[in-house]
């Protein structure tokens, strides 16, 4: 049994029909990447998995268990966290303040010191800065703080949107880094990008989505040597 | 870009002073703040005000030229300065002349000549002269302040400003200074007169205030570091001392200050009520309510019907009981409220809330619903707050009776009292106070607990926050819910205190007011509502001679406030922390 199924999704914004039955699985331990151009629904499909947006149709379950019946809110505690596009950290707080938030659904005190030391250690420079207000941080340390956050709710599936979006080149590389050390610690990761060439290059399986559709779905290093995928999303003619 | 000639800004300046300084003459600030002296035979309010525009006209002139020049071109700054009042003096002494020759009533109804007379200082048109000169009298001392040493400008800063303060307030002090007996009497007559302050009592404040502002300057460090060096029992002591002082004034006051003062106070009480539920909703979750007033209408309603003695009395049951009730049902309309708005963000919120508000107010003076809610008469004879026992109603347009807990003589006290009815706002000033202090210490308990954690979060980013957790849907709720129980404990107050409640009292700019206090006070702060509802209510309250120019005031100190300190008077620990950081990140 997959750990993560999605079967024949169908998803609107209103009146746009932004997916058109997708269906895709990851299984325990994987790094999936879901790429595709602008508008091919990516950051939709993740939305639609952490319960943000409902789908009008189609089945999505964690473990065998249905995750579609839960509102966004309580996804979380089924051990489903997710990075958002853009990072979406609370400007306002402060870098501690912000991975507290991230374990608002744990009670156990205990372990969100445990948790927060484990992020410390994936990231020492959200240790320097951990007073600082998050809006005052760089764009790559918000991202870290974005990705540390989620950690915080000791999640099984992370759900990635676009980390590498609007970072230097070296820093897209220390994030890759780290998506890469995550996993190895046991958590399965669903990775939305762009850059596809990052993506293909840490991730296990690979997706590729065109105007809400899954058109490939095969191993990374199988996408990385496919000819339309190399000319359409890798800039390999 | 051509670089900026200093004579060319200086008279930008005079002319933009210029043109305030006939504003506020024309609108008749400088006639009705004539009647008022700031200290008496030397300067009426009035001129001090036309005084202030050439100062201040002199002071931004020459600070330009000093930006402009650089410090070292003192005599270029002080001309500028010069120039600048002069030419704001001047152009008011146009208005006179053209006032002279044209009739200006027509159009601007204070163009008097009880007006020309004030600004020519009752010697007619001959005696125009004096007003450029003044300006620019005024408009060298504000270039000159610009010179002063900061040990020295500083006290002086302080000097002035607690003259003003002292002056406007001279009524009130003089009052409460004479109710405390003959010797005090001699006191208040001595310091202030009957429109402001005597010359005596302006000279006492001023080099009070400058002795005490040069001790702390060269003093403050040693005695601060003295209290640090005490022993930690001592620094307790000396805070449990402080807290007495400031319970004792505040039983006091009432007592000492009188009905008007006190009424004041639980005015501004009552601000604090409502600006605290607000803050829950604006500040911590961020959700704009402009029609917050119902709540605090739907408390004072509760209270009404359920204690009134009048016509519309449902219940007759005392106000102690209809408190936890009054809330209750503001918990439920802001339950009813929230729950259409939900789904609804930022603008539009705005409206909906808006929309809210307005229909309380018009469905409870309606017609429609008058045998219930009692139209546009309003509820009357809302019971007093009793404390001991009350008897049981009789029937209606007869109060209940209220006996106090104890009457008698104890010791060498004659006829003391303990208990009764709280009529009078001395008295209600005391259920007021206690109701704030609770509120706030709900406030900052709910900012400091998980709920509040979430509403910040939701505040912030919804979609990110649902995605941590957070159920929208209850967090929201709670928030509208527990804001409206503040407001409608405020509302609850009202009614008892005034007595009779009308649709007519609850309208649109009270909660204008309540948005506008938690701004100025700073977004999210406790401490921030006080201080915002002091001084956006109370000080009003006080300067109620100039109340024609209320909201004038209201409005100017609105935009400098937004312009000179846009996180508040008394800003919360985040909103500080981004100033921060913004000052560090701009010297990088």
């Amino acid at each position: 049994m997959s750990m993560l199924n999605v079967e024949n999704v169908h998803t609107f914004y209103g009146n746009i029909h932004a997916l058109k039955g997708i269906n895709l699985h990851i299984e325990q331990g994987e790094i999936v990447t879901l790429i595709g151009g602008n508008g091919a629904g990516k950051t939709t499909t993740l939305r639609t998995i952490s319960g943000l947006l409902k789908p009008s149709e189609g089945n999505i379950t964690l473990n065998g268990e249905d995750l579609i019946k839960y509102p966004a809110h309580e996804v979380v505690y089924k051990g489903v966290s997710m990075v958002p596009e853009g990072r979406g950290v609370f400007a306002r707080m402060s870098v501690t303040e912000n991975l507290e938030m991230g374990a608002y659904s744990q009670s156990d005190t205990g372990k969100l010191a445990r948790n927060m030391e484990r992020v410390f250690h994936l990231f020492p420079r959200l240790k320097e800065r951990r007073a600082q207000l998050a809006g005052t941080l760089s764009g790559g340390e918000q991202q870290m703080l974005a990705t540390g956050r989620a950690l915080m709710a000791e999640p099984k599936l992370l759900l990635m949107d676009e980390p590498s979006m609007g970072l230097a080149p070296v820093l897209v590389e220390l994030i890759f880094d780290i998506i890469q050390q995550i996993n190895n610690e046991g958590v399965t990761i669903l990775l939305v990008e762009q850059n596809a060439l990052m993506a293909l290059s840490i991730a296990h399986r690979g997706y590729v989505l065109q105007t809400g559709e899954i058109v490939l779905g095969d191993k990374a290093e199988q996408l990385r040597n496919d000819p339309t995928v190399q000319k359409a999303y890798l800039g390999i003619e | 870009m051509k670089k900026e000639n200093f004579i060319w800004s200086a008279l930008k300046i005079g002319l933009t002073s210029g043109a305030i300084a006939i504003f506020i003459c024309l609108i008749g600030m400088v006639d009705v703040f004539s009647k008022r002296d700031v200290v008496e035979e030397v300067i009426t309010l009035g001129q001090f005000v036309l005084l202030a525009t050439s100062v201040m006209a002199g002071l931004l002139a020459s600070r330009r030229t000093v930006h402009l020049l650089g410090r070292e071109k003192w005599t270029a700054a002080l001309v500028s300065g010069l120039a600048a009042g002069f030419i704001s003096g001047g152009m008011v002494a146009l208005l006179v002349l053209l006032g002279d020759k044209v009739n200006l009533r027509a159009i601007f109804l204070n163009a008097s000549p009880v007006l020309y007379e004030l600004l020519t200082f009752g010697k007619g048109v001959g005696n125009i002269w004096v007003l450029p000169l003044m300006g620019a009298l005024g408009g060298l001392l504000g270039g000159a302040y610009l010179y002063l040493p900061g040990r020295i400008s500083h006290p002086v800063n302080r000097g002035l400003f607690i003259i003003v303060f002292m002056a406007l307030f001279a009524g009130l002090f003089r009052v409460i200074f004479i109710n405390q007996g003959p010797e005090m009497e001699k006191v208040a007559k001595y310091l202030f007169g009957q429109t402001g302050l005597t010359k005596a009592g302006a000279l006492i404040f001023f080099f009070g205030v400058i002795l005490i502002t040069v001790f702390w300057t060269y003093r403050g460090a040693a005695v601060r570091a003295g209290v640090a060096r005490l022993p930690k029992a001592g620094q307790v002591s000396l805070r449990v001392i402080a807290i007495a002082l400031i319970a004792i004034i505040a039983l006091a006051l009432p007592g000492v200050s009188g009905p008007f003062i006190s009424q004041v106070i639980v005015t501004v009480a009552l601000f604090i009520l409502m600006g605290l539920g607000l803050n829950i909703t604006l500040g911590f979750a961020g959700l704009l309510d402009l029609g917050f007033v119902a709540f605090y209408a739907i408390g004072a309603y509760t209270v009404g019907l359920l204690t009134s003695y009048g016509p519309f009395g449902l219940q007759h049951i005392s106000f102690w009981e209809a408190i936890p009730i009054a809330v209750l049902v503001s918990i439920a309309a802001g339950f009813t409220l929230g729950l259409p708005v939900l789904g609804v963000r930022g603008d539009y919120l705005a409206i909906a809330t808006l929309g809210f508000g307005e229909i309380v107010r018009l469905l409870a003076g309606s017609d429609f619903l008058s045998p219930y809610f009692g139209g546009p008469q309003g509820i009357i004879g809302i019971q007093k707050p009793c404390i001991g026992v009350l008897e049981p109603f009789v029937k209606m347009d007869v109060p209940r009776v209220c006996h106090p807990i104890w009457t008698g003589d104890f010791l060498f006290l004659k006829n003391i009292t303990i208990g009764g009815e709280l009529g009078t706002p001395q008295t209600i000033y005391f259920v007021a106070i206690a109701a704030a202090l609770l509120v706030a210490f709900v406030a900052w308990r709910l900012r400091e607990s998980r709920l509040g954690r979430a509403w910040m979060a939701i505040r912030e980013d919804e979609d990110v926050a649902e995605a941590l957790g957070i159920n929208l849907i209850q967090t929201k709720l709670l928030a509208y819910m527990l804001g409206a129980a503040m407001a409608g404990l405020g509302g609850a107050i009202f009614a008892t205190l005034i007595g009779s409640i009308f649709a007519s009292s609850m309208q649109l700019i009270v909660s204008i007011n309540v948005v506008a206090l938690i701004i100025v006070g700073g977004m999210g702060s406790i401490p921030g509502v006080i201080v915002g509802a002091i001084a956006l209510i109370g000080l009003p309250e006080l300067l109620r001679e100039i109340s024609e120019f209320r909201y004038l005031l209201y409005g100017a100190a609105l935009i400098a406030m937004m312009l000179a300190k846009p996180e508040g008077l008394w800003p919360s620990q985040a909103a500080k922390r981004e100033l921060h950081h913004e000052n560090t990140e701009a010297q990088l």
